[in-house]
């Protein structure tokens, strides 16, 4: 008994000599807020050049209407939040309750696109996506949430999440929101059954995506763990 | 249950029930309160070291987490060797998510919630991997609950002898044994069925156990 705790004292001093000797100064992280306020940069970056290739007059027309301008509130405000808490929980030490921040907003987005439906049943003369539109918002939605989610990993990566899949289901729904919040000013037409359905799709796509893949991305297996600390 | 960690910090303890998160270390004891943070700031003061690249406080850094690390590992419910796996898991990430450290907030917070992460990936994983039991007396001594071989041939051939037995009884003794003995009528019922009296059936069923008693003894003999 005694020799195997002699012998685990020293393999663990072997490690710490290992890991002390190989080590690099580093600095710390920012802040999640200032992690996060980075990324919603970039993507707000895109929005900008997106305005300026599709022009305000579509938007802000359709900014009168009640229920579209409360959808892109609650899409930017969700892709605020789900963004801070994916940051705030890709840091050891934080708590998981982060995760729920974003929840109000989601609820007020998928709320007040789902009124949309309503409008168009309400009134049926509104101005009706062709199938050709739809495949456009689709392919938008995907195109711009590729090199969105990519970034968020990489920046996510440089923490140490310990929830992977948590945070990379965070990082998913930020990306969704923005992509969405993003085609709000190209958006053709008024949002539909169809349209809503069409997101949702996207949403769930980019979520599952982020989630399968991101949750190995963002958690490096402990071979690759071993092989980068353990002496030769 | 309060843990306290067995060696190098007299007055630090966990409260392994805590959130894995925000809150600072706990009061544990009458005299815990000082040496905790004590112990968290002299801990925070080496890894903002070490975040600069000085190995010597880096040195000191992991070695001051082993004990607090194996304490929170068996306050996870980690036994035995696994422990020591637990350890060696904790420091690999601890030295990868370093830059992760914000020194604005405290230390043990940050390392108890990636100790307590190990802990459960080793846990998940002893759990999915099968055990083996080597006990091989505890095989031998093992009670077969199923019937013992032979027990359905034997009471099979008792049936057989004691219905051939009755069958070979004169008519009155053998409806004796049937309503009386084996179907376990009363005497009235009997009676009434046979058609026979009381008396007459009591006198048969003595007879019929007699000579029963005289066919099966020789049988077996």
């Amino acid at each position: 008994m005694a020799e195997r705790a002699g012998c685990e004292a020293a393999r663990h001093d072997r490690l710490v000599e290992a890991l002390a000797g190989g080590l690099e100064p580093v600095r710390p992280l920012p802040a999640p807020g200032i992690r996060a306020a980075l990324w919603l940069g970039a993507a707000l970056l895109a929005g900008l050049l997106l305005v300026a290739e599709a022009g305000m007059t579509g938007f802000m027309l359709r900014m009168h209407v009640p229920d579209l301008a409360l959808a892109a509130v609650g899409a930017v405000l969700t892709a605020i939040t789900a963004a801070y808490a994916a940051f705030a929980t890709s840091v050891p030490g934080r708590s998981g309750r982060w995760a729920l921040l974003p929840l109000p907003p989601l609820a007020l987005w998928i709320g007040a696109s789902g009124l949309g439906c309503l409008r168009d049943w309400i009134a049926p003369g509104t101005d009706l996506p062709g199938a050709y539109a739809v495949t456009g918002c689709f392919s938008f939605l995907i195109c711009v949430s590729v090199p969105l989610s990519a970034l968020i990993v990489v920046m996510l990566r440089r923490a140490c999440p310990l929830r992977p899949n948590l945070t990379a289901a965070l990082g998913g729904l930020a990306v969704s929101a923005a992509a969405a919040a993003l085609l709000m000013p190209v958006h053709p037409h008024d949002a539909t059954a169809t349209d809503l359905l069409m997101h949702v799709a996207a949403v769930a796509i980019v979520i599952a995506v982020n989630g399968l893949a991101g949750g190995r991305l963002l958690a490096p297996s402990a071979r690759a763990e071993r092989s980068g600390s353990e002496p030769a | 249950m309060i843990l306290a960690v067995p060696s190098g910090f007299p007055g630090w303890s966990l409260a392994p029930g805590s959130e894995a998160g925000q809150d600072a270390p706990r009061a544990g004891g009458r005299n815990g309160g000082g040496a905790r943070m004590v112990l968290e700031e002299e801990l925070a003061g080496l890894m903002v070291s070490a975040q600069c690249g000085d190995a010597a406080a880096y040195r000191a850094l992991l070695k001051a987490c082993l004990p607090v690390v194996s304490g929170i590992a068996r306050a996870q419910g980690v036994r035995g060797e696994a422990v020591d796996d637990v350890v060696q898991d904790t420091l690999m990430t601890v030295h990868r998510a370093r830059a992760s450290y914000d020194p604005a907030r405290p230390f043990m917070p940050w390392l108890r919630a990636i100790t307590q992460r190990r802990a459960i990936d080793r846990l998940r994983r002893a759990g999915r991997r099968p055990r083996e039991v080597n006990d091989p007396l505890a095989y031998e001594a093992e009670v077969d609950p199923g019937p013992p071989p032979g027990q359905g041939l034997e009471a099979r051939d008792r049936a057989v002898a004691l219905a051939r037995a009755v069958a070979s009884l004169p008519e009155g003794q053998r409806q004796a044994v049937e309503q009386l003995g084996l179907r376990e009528l009363s005497l009235d019922e009997a009676a009434a069925l046979t058609g026979r009296t009381k008396g007459a059936l009591k006198v048969n069923l003595h007879r019929a156990l007699k000579a029963l008693r005289t066919s099966l003894t020789r049988e077996v003999e």
